[in-house]
């Protein structure tokens, strides 16, 4: 059995809506419409789509937090509504937008709570510790209160607190959000190591695709509350990015190039973007083309962004 | 038992790091207690007032009130003091703490309760034991070791038959938001309504205190055995004896209720 398992789990949330003085109308939110699929241990699993598509939904239902309307959830062989404690000890769970750790405390007293609260043994925790606090570069700041610390400090903070005791799990609701480019790079870097050194399957639910670019093989895209796409990230650019950009920097600036098999996209001074198909043009043929009827002094050609993709699967849906 | 006993010495780190976080403003801290105690007395004062016209409340004397009140006050102060702070849950649940807490190995009740532990709160507390001994002096008890013993188990009962109670209120938080008021009122009201002899009260409140929410056993009844004094209401002598089992039932019940309501939680957005 798999580690992770949903079958045509929803989630109905009923809102009152005011209307006028006493009057309230009743609205259905279907957060959640019928989502299934299956996550093997030891993967490491993107899980995108835009606010309101029910990701976070999703992971409240996988850890426990918010109980399903229909359908069955298992999780390390548990239902996580009805067994949250017994599965809390097998999870490490960050979300972005909140803060685990105690607000007033030093970041290493809230270690030391968490290390009692999940009753880690003390030579497990100091191994733990020690190889996080190496790792994540937390010596500067352990004994500082978590208030006075950066956002990245913080989030490298969280992610100890996820996995001081062990987990099987780690479910992430948007780790990278509001951060830096050089700490987004270290969260990343930490999400590699603990999947890949340590087994530990990892659920990651982002805005950022750059995030599931660099980490993960597959990913699930959801929108309204339904799983749109469910596969690897190749497959998903070898189907939809069929558009590549060759860009050309003109001698001088002229009209726009016309070749057969590309499109001018753009036209700014002496540079150009044109796109194509890369099933019908190759980028030598095209080039050629181009060099025959322009002077070139420079070109580049741009792969399709994932972003792209997933802007065209959300506006055009699944081919 | 070795599982509360780990329970316990969770809860005491986690109160502890709370109290030592606010013992660091020290003046601020002996400011509000001193504060919470003087505006307690006010509240005492009322009462005073009261006999000032009267000389009896409902075959109750002064001293005699003042003894009702003032075990109530302490039962109040104690639970004020561990779980006052469920009025915050609206609070936890608009900004996502309860999430937090839902994903920790502990019960979500248990980990409400430690999140904190308002030592500023024991004026109220400290305000209901010199009442409580000026009482004792003045009603001019007959002790006995049943007396005694009590005196000592009546607050202890008291404060887990307003926890049962509040634990209960708390949980509308997690159907309406911005519940506060509506639970303060009863919280509040609860406080009111155990300070004074529930002989007073007409017959529809009478019951309702007695067997809807029992604060008739906060202090009305073990008050009567401890004076010795014929209940005016004329209700069964073993009625004074009850009110450890009717703490026992009134937090289970308000467990019950949580469990319940921990079901329905929603969550917020993010």
């Amino acid at each position: 059995m798999a580690q992770i398992e949903l079958e045509g789990v929803e989630k109905v949330f009923t809102v009152w809506a005011r209307r006028g003085r006493l009057r309230r109308q009743r609205t259905v939110v279907r957060a959640v419409e019928g989502i299934s699929f299956s996550i093997e241990a030891g993967s490491l699993v993107g899980y995108i789509g835009p606010n309101g598509a029910g990701k976070s939904t999703t992971v409240k239902m996988l850890t426990g937090i918010l109980v399903p309307s229909a359908g069955r959830i298992s999780v390390a062989g548990l239902e996580p509504s009805s067994q949250r404690i017994e599965l809390a000890r097998k999870l490490g769970v960050v979300f972005g937008q909140r803060i685990q750790l105690w607000w007033d405390l030093p970041l290493l007293d809230s270690f030391e709570l968490l290390r009692h609260i999940y009753r880690i043994p003390a030579e497990r925790y100091r191994e733990n510790l020690d190889a996080f606090v190496e790792l994540l570069d937390l010596g500067p700041f352990l004994a500082t209160p978590v208030r006075q610390l950066s956002l990245g400090q913080r989030m490298r903070g969280e992610l100890t607190a996820a996995m001081l005791h062990d987990p099987e799990i780690l479910f992430l609701d948007e780790p990278t959000i509001g951060l830096d480019v050089v700490a987004k790079a270290r969260v990343r870097e930490f999400l590699t190591r603990v999947n890949r050194e340590q087994g530990v399957t990892v659920l990651l639910a982002t805005h950022d695709l750059a995030d599931i670019e660099r980490l993960c093989s597959r990913m699930l895209i959801l929108d309204r509350g339904r799983v749109i796409y469910d596969g690897e990230l190749q497959a998903l650019r070898d189907r939809y990015g069929d558009e590549r950009t060759l860009i050309v920097d003109l001698e001088e600036p002229g009209p726009p190039i016309d070749v057969p098999g590309a499109r001018v996209a753009k036209v700014d001074g002496p540079r150009q973007w044109l796109t194509f198909n890369r099933r019908e043009t190759s980028a030598a043929e095209l080039t050629a083309a181009v060099a025959a009827k322009v002077g070139l002094q420079d070109l580049a050609i741009e792969e399709p962004q994932v972003e792209d993709i997933v802007r065209r699967i959300y506006t055009e849906g699944v081919a | 038992m070795g599982e509360v006993l780990a329970l316990a010495g969770i809860y005491r780190r986690l109160v502890g790091a709370r109290i030592r976080s606010q013992l660091q403003y020290r003046l601020s801290f002996a400011l509000n207690l001193i504060g919470a105690g003087l505006i307690s007395f006010l509240d005492f004062a009322a009462i005073l007032v009261l006999f000032g016209q009267v000389d009896a409340l409902g075959e109750w004397s002064v001293a005699e009130v003042a003894l009702l009140y003032a075990i109530s006050s302490v039962a109040f102060a104690a639970t004020d003091l561990a779980i006052g702070h469920l009025d915050l849950l609206p609070k936890m649940i608009r900004e996502g703490d309860l999430d937090v807490i839902l994903v920790r190995p502990l019960g979500s009740l248990f980990q409400v309760v430690s999140s904190d532990f308002a030592l500023r709160r024991l004026g109220k507390g400290l305000q209901g034991l010199v009442i409580l001994v000026v009482a004792l002096v003045a009603v001019d008890l007959d002790w006995t070791l049943g007396r005694a013993l009590m005196l000592v188990v009546t607050p202890v009962a008291g404060a887990f038959i307003f926890a049962g109670v509040w634990i209960a209120l708390a949980t509308i938080a997690f159907w309406l938001i911005d519940s506060i008021e509506v639970a303060n009122a009863f919280t509040y009201g609860g406080n009111f309504l155990s300070q004074y002899p529930v002989n007073i009260f007409g017959s529809w409140l009478r019951r309702f205190v007695i067997f809807v929410v029992p604060l008739a056993f906060v202090s009305y009844f073990p008050s009567l055995y401890i004076l010795d004094k014929e209940d005016p209401l004329g209700l069964p002598l073993a009625l004074q004896f009850v009110s450890p089992l009717v703490a026992v039932a009134s937090v289970a019940a308000g467990c019950l209720v949580w469990r319940f309501a921990v079901r329905h939680y929603r969550s917020t957005g993010s």
